[in-house]
């Protein structure tokens, strides 16, 4: 679904992404993670091009990605993202921020948009917040109404940058379980996310990436539990036990 | 004791001042003023917007040439484009345009250029997310901009478009220059015929611009009120 080979990426002299190779399966949920700065949310934004790729090949879903002929709007209604910030548009209210690319980019009408993202917004748990607007929702019902507009194009790969970084503790759970429910349906994923307990549970595949590199990619048990790096291992002791390190 | 300010030199004249000499001429005065005002203001908000967005274009071959324009009409006086409209567009055209359309073409162009200058600032204030979360989408950079960063920019711009707009109003008096019968025509008309009454009439004339910009900030006052989708928290 999602291919990286020898891809490179440069901000300025800055080596963000250094030779990654990457193969993510139709319905497979990847977690990355890695130390703050190690460009774990400049790989997952190369995949719909937010950020374009310096050098090598990054195919999604068949698409050659960095081929200046790419419809790149097209490929990014396939292809729906979530950022740390969840980025609602504040003077739209909930239904509308959700109906809006379905409208305006898939052209369907807007009872039928409406109608779907109910159901979108009943999946989240949101569903008689519709007329709000995101100002006057929490951080966890905004990240949630967040998720179900990125659903609302129907995508085949769903990204998360940081879902939860920007949330209160007590509202991380309620995204999480969202994301959760997701990740059972056969939807490709790909996750960055410090939720240690989360790619426990959910991933199929950890990927670890330091300095634009990527270390370790295993399965969660044999990462957490047999780490092979010793920068895996030291990343895995800060955040799994904060209070002790150093 | 009587009156320094003798106003009957207003009310003698007041139907001249607000409409020249319509019907039995062409219509001036307060008419003429407000007319001009309208429709350079509508004029400058779509040229202004237009410009704006040429400035930002990611095609160096529109930016730049645009940018060099804008920045060299903002470096000259009004009074100056005023003239250039007067002499050039005749030659350009091989006609006579009448002065009317000299001053709401001179007035246009220069309120545009600083007006596209508040649209790049309105557009920069929104956070680069909301692009980033339209296009993620796949809406294109163009429904980006005209259903997410346009609808909030627009509104933080409202404030400094009614800045450049009272500009505008006022700068309409500028016409006298090229002999547009707008109300400081009349009235300097209407002083050099009595002679001894300056002081009533420019005070008039003073009170006249007030009043319009009054109204005109005050309603835009309420359209930002309205406007604002953060007043139910």
């Amino acid at each position: 679904m999602i291919e990286f080979k020898g891809v490179h990426k440069w901000f300025k002299k800055l080596h963000v992404l250094n030779n990654i190779d990457l193969f993510v399966k139709k319905g497979e949920v990847v977690v990355v993670c890695g130390p703050s700065g190690s460009g774990k949310s400049t790989l997952i934004r190369t995949v719909n091009s937010l950020e374009p790729i310096s050098e090598g090949i990054l195919s999604v879903d068949g698409v050659n990605v960095s081929d200046s002929k790419t419809n790149i709007n097209k490929l990014r209604t396939e292809v729906g993202f979530v950022f740390q910030q969840f980025n609602l548009y504040p003077h739209l209210n909930v239904l509308d921020n959700i109906t809006l690319a379905p409208r305006k980019v898939k052209g369907i009408a807007k009872k039928e948009a409406e109608k779907f993202a109910m159901e979108l917004l009943a999946k989240v748990g949101m569903e008689n917040k519709k007329s709000s607007h995101p100002s006057q929702l929490s951080g966890g019902q905004q990240q949630r109404v967040a998720i179900a507009r990125g659903l609302a194009m129907q995508p085949k790969i769903m990204l998360f940058d940081e879902p939860t970084s920007a949330l209160d503790p007590e509202m991380i759970g309620e995204v999480l379980k969202v994301m959760k429910d997701l990740a059972s349906g056969d939807i490709t994923m790909m996750v960055v996310t410090h939720e240690m307990g989360f790619a426990r549970e959910v991933a199929d595949r950890v990927i670890f990436i330091d300095q634009g590199i990527i270390v370790e990619e295993a399965s969660p048990e044999e990462f957490f539990n047999h780490p092979k790096s010793d920068r895996a291992q030291k990343f895995l002791k800060q955040v799994l036990t904060p209070m002790q390190s150093e | 004791m009587e009156s320094i300010f003798d106003f009957s030199v207003i009310s003698d004249n007041f139907l001249q001042l607000l409409i020249g000499r319509y019907p039995h001429g062409p219509l001036g005065g307060l008419a003429l003023t407000l007319i001009l005002a309208f429709i350079s203001v509508i004029l400058s908000i779509f040229g202004g917007l237009i410009l704006g967005l040429l400035c930002i274009s990611r095609n160096k071959f529109i930016s730049l040439p645009i940018i060099a324009i804008v920045n060299i009409v903002r470096a000259m006086p009004l009074l100056m484009v005023i003239f250039w409209m007067f002499f050039i567009l005749p030659s350009i055209t091989g006609g006579k345009i009448p002065e009317n359309t000299t001053v709401i073409c001179a007035l246009s162009i220069f309120t545009s250029c600083y007006i596209s200058q508040i649209v790049i600032a309105g557009i920069a204030s929104i956070p680069r997310g909301q692009t980033e979360a339209s296009i993620s989408t796949g809406l294109t950079y163009w429904q980006s901009m005209r259903y997410i960063i346009l609808p909030q920019g627009l509104r933080n711009m409202i404030p400094s478009f009614v800045n450049q707009f009272v500009s505008l109003i006022k700068d309409t008096s500028l016409g006298y220059i090229v002999g547009v019968s707008e109300i400081t025509q009349v009235a300097m008309q209407i002083n050099n015929r009595t002679q001894i009454h300056s002081a009533e009439i420019f005070i008039f004339l003073a009170f006249i611009y007030f009043i319009i910009c009054f109204i005109f900030t005050s309603l835009s006052r309420w359209l930002e009120k309205s406007l604002s989708w953060k007043k139910v928290i």
